[in-house]
C-alpha cells in the first residue's frame, strides 16, 4: 500500500497462510498500523485521530439517539426532552453528541491549517487534499441537518435561511429550494429528509475517510520540514521514519486522552455553551428570532455570506454585466462557496516549491493574517449586519480570497526560502542528538 | 517544552473556538443581576430546601397562568431534584386533573402524568425558560462571561422577577409593565412576585429576592433536572480521563526515549 519500502507481512502458520491466500485482510491491517511515519512529526499531527474518534463517537452516540428520537414536527421537540428526561443516560449522550459536533469542527480547523501551513496539500498529496475538502463539505452539511433535527427556533429559522440560499441561485433556485425542503417552506418533510440523510451521510463520510488514509498511505505523510523521506532502500527509509505503530498509536493517544479531559469537561459543565439559548424554544414558523445565527462553525463562511452586500462596487459591477442574473444574494451564495473552492484548488495556487512554511519566511507572516482573519470572520459572522462589522466583514472576506488567489501565487514568485535540512533524519537529529554515543554532548534538554 | 507549547497552542485555539460560539447571544441594554446560586460551577448542587420553596412558590403562583408541560411529576422524587418522599408527590400530583384520551374525560392526575400546560395562551411554558434565556452576553456581544458565569438563565429569571419599576403603559389595549431585565423593557406579564406571597413551612425568607431566586432555582432544575449526574459523570471523565492521559505521556516517553537518544529518567 505504502510507497516507502518497508518489512510486509508473511503469513508463517498454515492456517495464515491459508486466510491470506484467500483474503489478505491481516497483511492489510499490518501494512496500514506498520506504515513508515516521519519520525520527526510534531503535535499537529494528531488530529487525524481526533477526528476518526470523533466520527466513531457521532456515530455511536447518534444512533442510540436516532433510537428515541422522532422525526415529526409535532413530536421532534418533546422527544429530544424526552432523551434529556426519561432515557437512561440520554442527556450525556446527547450532550455528547452536540458537543462531540464541536469537537469534531475544532479538530478538522486545526487539521485544515496545519495541512495549509505545512504544505500537505502540495503535489503529490493533492488528491488527500481534495477528499479531505469533500469530507469537510460533508461534515458542513451533516452538520447543519443535525442541528434542524431538535426543531428548535435555530433549528427551523436556520434551516429556512440555509436552504434559501439555494433559492438565490437564477432561473433554477426556487425550483431547488422546494426540492430541497420537499414543500415550499421548512415543515414535517423537510425535518423527515433531513433525518434520514443525517443519518446516511457519516456513513458516506466515513468510506471517504478510508479513501483519505488511502490516499496518504500512497504518498507518505507529510511532515514539518515538507522533505518527503529516502526511499532509495528499506535502511534508508527507517533511517527517517518509525512504524505507525507503536510510536504514533501511543502518541495519538496521549493527545486524544488530554483532548477529551476538556471535552468531557465542556459535556459535564457547560454542555449548552457553545449553543444558541433559542434552541430551547420549539420551533415556531410564525415568530422569527431577532438575531439567526448558525452554529459557530459556520460563522466564518457566513460571513462571507453576508459580506457581499449590494453597497459592494465588486457586486454592483457583477450585477451590471450579467444583467442582473447575479444579484446581491446570489454574489453572497457564490463567494460562501467560492471561500472554500479556493481553499480546495490551493495546490495549484500556491506556486512556491517548497512545501513547509517552516522555511518559507515571508510566507509564514501571510499565513499568520489568514488565521488571524479566520477567527476575526467567525466573530463577524455573529455579530448584527450592521455598520462597522459590514465593512470588517467585507475587508476580512476579500483577505479571505486574496490570500489564495493573489498572495500564494506571488509568493512562489517573489519569497527567498530558506535552507531546507537534506533529510528527515538530519532535522530529527538537529533536536535530539545525531546518535546514543554523542548523546551526552550534543543532547538538548529535549522536552 | 516544545510539545507543552504546541499543546498549549493548539488549547488555546480550542478556547479561541469555544468562546465564538457565544457570539451568538446578542446584547441588549437589560440589566441582570448575578445571583449567587448553589449550582453554579463545576462543584455548585442544586440546594433541596431551595428547589421545594420554588415547587411551592410555582404551585401558589406561577402554576395560575404557567404550565411545565415537559416535566413528569414523578421526577419530583428524583435523586437530584427536590427529592419529595413519593407518597407526597402522589399527593401532590393529586391538585392537577389531566384528560386521559382512554377514558375520554378528565382525571385525576397521577405521578407518571406530566405537569399540565399553560392556562393562557400568551403564558409561555416554563419547562425550559431557564435555559431558553441568556442572562449574560458581554463583554462586548462575546458572551465570553459566560464561560465564568455560566449562561445565566437562572440569574435572567431571578433579575426579571424583581426589575419591575412599577410603571405601566397601555398600548393597543394591552398594558405592558415596565421591567429592568426584559429585553426591550416593557413585559406584559403583571408583576407575579411582591414579597409574603406565599408562606413557608420553615419560616424562610419570605422577600421579593429570596421568592425570586428561589422560583429561578427551581425552574433551572425543571430545565436541566439531570445537571447533578452531569456534572458527577463529568467528574469521572475528566478524572480518569487525566489519569489515562498521565499513563500514556509516561508510556509514550519511555517508548520513545532510545529513539530521541535520551536516557530514561
Amino acid at each position: 500500500m505504502s510507497g516507502i519500502p518497508h518489512d510486509h507481512y508473511e503469513p508463517k502458520t498454515k492456517g495464515e497462510k491459508w486466510l491470506d491466500s484467500r483474503l489478505p485482510i491481516v497483511g492489510l491491517m499490518y501494512n496500514t498500523l506498520m506504515i513508515p511515519t516521519p519520525k520527526n512529526l510534531n503535535w499537529m499531527w494528531i488530529w487525524g485521530i481526533v477526528l476518526t474518534f470523533c466520527l466513531v463517537l457521532q456515530i455511536a452516540t447518534g444512533v442510540v439517539l436516532a433510537m428515541h428520537y422522532t422525526p415529526h414536527v409535532d413530536n421532534a421537540f418533546a422527544s429530544v426532552e424526552h432523551i434529556m428526561r426519561n432515557v437512561n443516560g440520554g442527556h450525556m449522550l446527547r450532550y455528547m453528541h452536540a458537543n462531540g459536533a464541536s469537537l469534531f469542527f475544532v479538530a478538522v480547523y486545526a487539521h485544515i491549517f496545519r495541512g495549509l501551513y505545512y504544505g500537505s496539500y502540495k503535489a503529490p498529496r493533492e488528491v488527500t487534499w481534495i477528499i479531505g475538502m469533500l469530507i469537510y463539505l460533508l461534515m458542513m452539511a451533516t452538520g447543519f441537518m443535525g442541528y434542524v433535527l431538535p426543531w428548535g427556533q435555530m433549528s427551523f429559522w436556520g434551516a429556512t435561511v440555509i436552504t434559501g440560499l439555494f433559492g438565490a441561485i437564477p432561473f433554477v433556485g426556487e425550483a431547488l429550494q422546494t426540492f430541497l425542503l420537499g414543500g415550499p417552506a421548512v415543515d414535517n418533510a423537510t425535518l423527515n429528509r433531513f433525518f434520514s440523510l443525517h443519518y446516511l451521510l457519516p456513513f458516506v463520510i466515513a468510506a471517504l475517510v478510508a479513501v483519505h488514509i488511502w490516499a496518504f498511505h500512497t504518498t507518505g505523510n507529510n511532515n514539518p520540514t515538507g522533505v518527503e523521506v529516502r526511499r532509495g532502500s528499506k535502511e534508508e527509509a527507517a533511517k527517517d521514519t518509525l512504524p505507525f505503530w507503536p510510536y504514533f498509536v501511543i502518541k495519538d493517544l496521549f493527545a486524544l486522552a488530554v483532548i477529551l479531559a476538556v471535552f468531557f469537561a465542556v459535556v459535564g459543565f457547560m454542555p449548552n455553551y457553545l449553543g444558541h439559548p433559542d434552541n430551547y424554544i420549539e420551533a415556531n414558523a410564525l415568530a422569527t428570532p431577532a438575531h439567526i445565527v448558525p452554529e459557530w462553525y459556520f460563522l466564518p463562511f457566513y460571513a462571507i455570506l453576508r459580506a457581499f452586500t449590494s453597497e459592494v462596487w465588486v457586486v454592483q459591477i457583477a450585477s451590471f454585466v450579467t444583467g442582473g442574473i447575479i444579484d446581491a444574494k446570489f454574489f453572497g451564495v457564490l463567494a460562501m462557496f467560492g471561500a472554500i473552492a479556493v481553499m480546495a484548488a490551493v495546490p495549484w495556487l500556491d506556486t512556491s516549491n517548497v512545501r513547509s512554511g517552516r522555511y518559507r519566511p515571508m510566507f509564514k507572516w501571510w499565513f499568520a493574517l489568514l488565521v488571524v482573519d479566520f477567527f476575526a470572520l467567525m466573530w463577524l459572522g455573529a455579530m448584527p449586519a450592521e455598520e462597522p462589522y459590514a465593512s470588517f466583514s467585507l475587508i476580512a472576506s476579500a483577505y479571505w480570497f486574496a490570500y489564495f488567489l493573489v498572495i500564494l501565487p506571488l509568493l512562489g514568485v517573489i519569497e527567498k526560502p530558506l535552507p531546507q535540512p537534506a533529510t528527515i533524519e538530519e532535522d530529527f537529529d538537529s533536536h535530539y542528538g545525531p546518535n546514543a554515543d554523542a548523546g551526552k554532548t550534543a543532547v538538548k534538554p529535549a522536552e | 517544552m516544545n510539545m507543552i507549547k504546541k499543546l498549549t497552542v493548539s488549547a488555546l485555539v480550542a478556547l479561541g473556538l469555544s468562546t465564538s460560539g457565544a457570539l451568538a447571544a446578542g446584547g441588549g441594554d437589560q440589566h441582570i443581576e448575578d445571583f449567587d446560586f448553589s449550582f453554579e460551577g463545576p462543584f455548585g448542587a442544586y440546594d433541596v430546601n431551595q428547589l421545594q420553596r420554588g415547587l411551592q412558590i410555582y404551585t401558589e403562583v406561577c402554576s395560575a397562568c404557567h404550565g411545565l408541560k415537559f416535566v413528569p411529576i414523578r421526577t419530583l422524587g428524583d435523586a437530584g431534584g427536590p427529592m419529595m418522599p413519593e407518597e407526597q408527590v402522589i399527593e401532590y400530583a393529586k391538585q392537577f386533573e389531566v384528560f386521559d384520551a382512554e377514558l375520554d374525560d378528565f382525571r385525576e392526575a397521577t405521578p407518571t402524568d406530566h405537569f399540565p400546560a399553560s392556562n393562557l395562551e400568551d403564558a409561555p411554558d416554563l419547562s425550559l425558560m431557564a435555559k431558553k434565556r441568556a442572562g449574560f452576553h458581554g463583554p462586548y456581544g462575546l458572551g465570553i462571561n459566560q464561560f465564568f458565569k455560566g449562561i445565566g438563565g437562572a440569574e435572567y429569571l431571578a433579575s426579571l422577577l424583581t426589575g419591575y419599576t412599577g410603571e405601566e403603559k397601555e398600548e393597543a389595549g394591552v398594558t405592558f409593565y415596565e421591567n429592568t431585565a426584559f429585553p426591550g423593557g416593557w413585559i406584559a406579564m403583571a408583576p407575579p412576585l411582591y414579597g409574603d406571597d406565599v408562606e413557608f413551612v420553615d419560616g424562610h425568607d419570605t422577600d421579593l429576592h429570596h421568592l425570586s431566586a428561589d422560583v429561578s432555582a427551581f425552574l433551572m432544575w425543571t430545565a436541566e433536572p439531570k445537571m447533578m449526574a452531569r456534572k458527577q459523570a463529568g467528574f469521572a471523565g475528566v478524572i480518569f480521563l487525566t489519569l489515562l492521559a498521565v499513563l500514556l505521556y509516561l508510556t509514550n516517553k519511555r517508548l520513545w526515549a532510545p529513539v530521541k537518544h535520551r536516557n530514561e529518567d
